[in-house]
């Protein structure tokens, strides 16, 4: 059981926030599974600077808890190597802002070293990295930029936005044969609990939830997000009597394009909310796939909810930025009432 | 230790200079060491010198409480290493160009950036990065080690374009020494041997990585010799001491002697006696035993001591003197918390002229403002 267990509900479950569901799900790989390894700048001793590997060093030690030189290529290379060599490695990127020195490794080996090998090779990794804004960081601790992997084919791309699917998602994530990037929503890091099983379990990669069921418009979103159109739809079912159903993509590569369009194809109206950039992000995949696949379902335009094309500000400024249930809510109502 | 040719052959490199031993000028207690040359400092320079050291522990420990009320957001706090900050801005000729890290507010200020721009990113706004017209400071670097190959380019463009009086400082830590920004920007630096002085604050830690963890080289200035740069060991916990490695780095940058190399390579050698930041507990990590062997060469107490010792300073002048920074960081905290801004701004800046698009993302936004007000954009997110 984790070191972390908190408020214990019973033998079988223990009331997590969404970090200590992580910190939960790294420590259950690790006990299973000794080719587990997680590395990275401040993961051992620390236990991380969002205390996601918080406990780790103590129980796993300093060869399965590594504390590397501040070098993110590095960090990413060496991860591929020791994946070659039968060794699970799970590393960490501080903040996605400081993910760029790794891109390449990341976009031109991780990603492609299968296919290069034809398949003798592969590079079986789980990229966790914190991202998005909301908290009042510094410049380049607020980036969401999940469409520069979501945009390379051989990654696959999760973000959880609950404590539970933080655990199982992540669990199927290390099991995976692929190196996965794991984008963790560091604003709901700490904002809720839920109940999260003791055991081992797996939330598939393959398969978005829906939180919210509704006939009216289905509502795109993941990550932090998803509570403020949680929110958003919630409102409006009072106030308008709008329903709106809220699908959280959970895994954003490859895409569950079947309930996106089951959900499209039910309410014939879709909003995209992201706090991503608006062009380019993957608000526009997801309208495109809509159109491709049931365009003749179609009753208004297909709306985006997103970040601005411009740099996030800084924290006095990100209120605006950032998808608020305000803006949800409005762009919801401008789409049903089309 | 040198590697190349001592006679210095006008046919072979020029040789490389490598100190591992540590410049000093003060002991613990102020007083010259015995083979120590003092930097030739006027009285007047070298209180000035002593007040912008102070004025930047002041600075520190009021940013340090104002983060504590909620007044300034994350802050990377300076404590035993303003004396290094300072005395290599000191050493800049006005013209000289300044790459500061998100640590270096004393070395910012001391090269001429006003103190209220540097609470306002704290604050939240981007409006505190604007520099001043003729203040030679790029914005503060967040990312580890980016800045060490664009200090090279400058310095290159100007060494290109016969600018050889102006040289370039580039700060980094001695975590940024394992990036490979900084080993290709040093190489560079080498290869075409360009007129900048990298400094490495050595504060022993990056985060809670020990420097020990960074590299397995004895020391940071060693690193120096693969590129065929100059490198010097200072300690940087004595201001004079790095005034004087520093100024010489700068004068052989601008007009080095027949053979000998533009660049050097300082690792300032300091202790970083606070957390990395406001949001870290460095007792998760570190020995308090181990601040306490670097507490009784504070650069503070040391050129305070100095300047008591050689009779520049007096109880009354140290008294108006610390008036007077009291005063000077109020003010700025005043301005600071002036600053105003607008949601429009998000816009503004990211190209010359705002885009068609972004416009209409823009009027969105203030078509929402309208209709729902403010209020309704600062509901917390979670
Ligand atoms: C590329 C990159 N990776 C990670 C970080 C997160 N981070 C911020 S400061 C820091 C440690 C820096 O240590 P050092 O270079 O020694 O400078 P110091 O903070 O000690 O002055 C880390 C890992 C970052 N800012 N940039």
């Amino acid at each position: 059981m984790s070191s972390t267990a908190s408020t214990q509900t019973g033998q079988n479950a223990q009331r997590l926030t969404l970090v200590e569901a992580i910190q939960d799900g790294l420590y259950t790989e690790m006990s299973q599974d000794d080719s587990v390894v997680v590395l990275g700048e401040d993961v051992g001793k620390n236990g991380g600077v969002f205390r996601a590997t918080d406990q780790l060093y103590e129980e796993f030690g300093e060869d399965r808890v590594i504390d590397t030189p501040l070098a993110e290529a590095g960090i990413i290379g060496a991860s591929i190597g020791l994946a070659q060599t039968g060794m699970k490695p799970v590393p960490e990127m501080q903040f996605m802002g400081f993910m760029y020195p790794a891109f390449d490794q990341i976009v031109s080996h991780a990603a492609r070293l299968r296919s290069r090998s034809q398949g003798q090779y592969s590079v079986p990794m789980v990229i966790r990295a914190p991202y998005g804004g909301g908290i009042r960081a510094p410049e380049h601790h607020s980036e969401s930029k999940e469409a520069f992997f979501v945009h390379e084919p051989g990654l696959k791309v999760v973000s959880p936005s609950t404590p539970y699917d933080a655990k199982g998602l992540l669990a199927a994530s290390i099991h995976d044969p692929d190196p996965v990037i794991f984008l963790e929503p560091k604003l709901i890091y700490r904002a809720f609990r839920e109940d999260v099983p003791t055991k081992p379990y797996e939330v598939s990669l393959s398969e978005a939830a829906v939180p919210r069921d509704g006939s009216d418009i289905s509502v795109y979103t993941w990550g932090a997000m998803t509570r403020p159109a949680l929110i958003a739809a919630e409102n409006l079912s009072q106030s308008h009597g709008i329903e709106a159903e809220v699908i959280d993509l959970r895994t954003l590569s490859p895409l569950d394009i079947e309930t996106i369009t089951d959900s499209f194809k039910k309410t014939g109206r879709a909003a995209i909310v992201h706090e991503a950039p608006k062009t380019g992000g993957l608000g526009a995949e997801i309208a495109t796939t809509i159109q491709e696949e049931a365009l003749v379902h179609q009753e208004a335009p297909i709306k985006r909810i997103a970040g601005f094309d411009a740099p996030m500000p800084l924290h006095s400024l990100e209120d605006y930025y950032l998808p608020q249930a305000v803006r949800i809510q409005d762009g919801i109502r401008e789409t049903v009432d089309f | 230790m040198n590697m190349k040719n001592e006679a210095g052959n006008a046919d072979l490199p020029a040789p490389v200079r490598q100190d591992s031993e540590l410049v000093q000028v003060l002991d613990a207690e102020g007083n010259v060491l015995p083979q120590a040359s003092v930097p030739d400092l006027s009285d007047r320079q070298l209180l000035e010198l002593y007040e912008t050291i102070k004025l930047a522990r002041h600075f520190d420990q009021r940013a340090i409480s104002f983060q504590r009320q909620g007044r300034l957001a994350t802050y990377a706090p300076m404590t035993g290493q303003e004396g290094s900050q300072v005395a290599t801005s000191f050493a800049l000729a006005e013209q000289d160009w300044l790459f500061p890290t998100y640590r270096e507010h004393a070395a910012k200020y001391a090269h001429g950036m006003e103190l209220a721009s540097l609470f306002e990113p704290l604050r939240g706004y981007r409006e505190g990065y604007a520099i001043p017209e003729g203040v030679n400071v790029m914005p503060e670097y967040i990312p580890i080690a980016t800045q060490v190959p664009q200090a090279m380019g400058m310095a290159w463009g100007h060494k290109l374009q016969g600018k050889t009086d102006t040289a370039v400082l580039c700060h980094l830590g001695d975590g940024a020494t394992s990036e490979g920004d900084f080993h290709e920007g040093l190489n560079f630096a080498g290869v075409f041997d360009v007129p900048a002085v990298f400094v490495c604050n050595n504060n022993q830690w990056a985060i809670s990585v020990p420097r020990e963890r960074q590299t397995a080289s004895e020391t940071i200035a060693t690193k120096a010799q693969a590129y065929g740069i100059d490198s010097v060991r200072v300690d940087g916990l004595d201001p004079l001491a790095v005034y004087k490695v520093t100024s010489e780095a700068l004068e052989k940058a601008r007009n080095p002697a027949p053979g000998a190399l533009r660049p050097t390579l300082i690792e300032s050698v300091q202790y970083r006696f606070g957390a990395h930041t406001t949001a870290d507990d460095p007792s998760v990590y570190r020995d308090e035993s181990e601040e306490e062997a670097w507490r009784d060469r504070d650069p503070v107490d040391r050129i305070e001591k100095y300047l008591y010792n050689e009779g520049i300073l007096n109880p009354d002048l140290e008294s108006e003197i610390q008036d007077r920074i009291e005063q000077e960081v109020s003010e700025a905290i005043e301005t600071a918390e002036q600053t105003e801004t607008s949601p429009d701004n998000i816009v503004e800046h990211v190209y010359e002229d705002v885009p068609a698009r972004l416009e209409e993302q823009r009027d969105e936004l203030n078509r929402l403002r309208e209709k729902y007000d403010d209020g309704a954009f600062s509901e917390v997110l979670e």
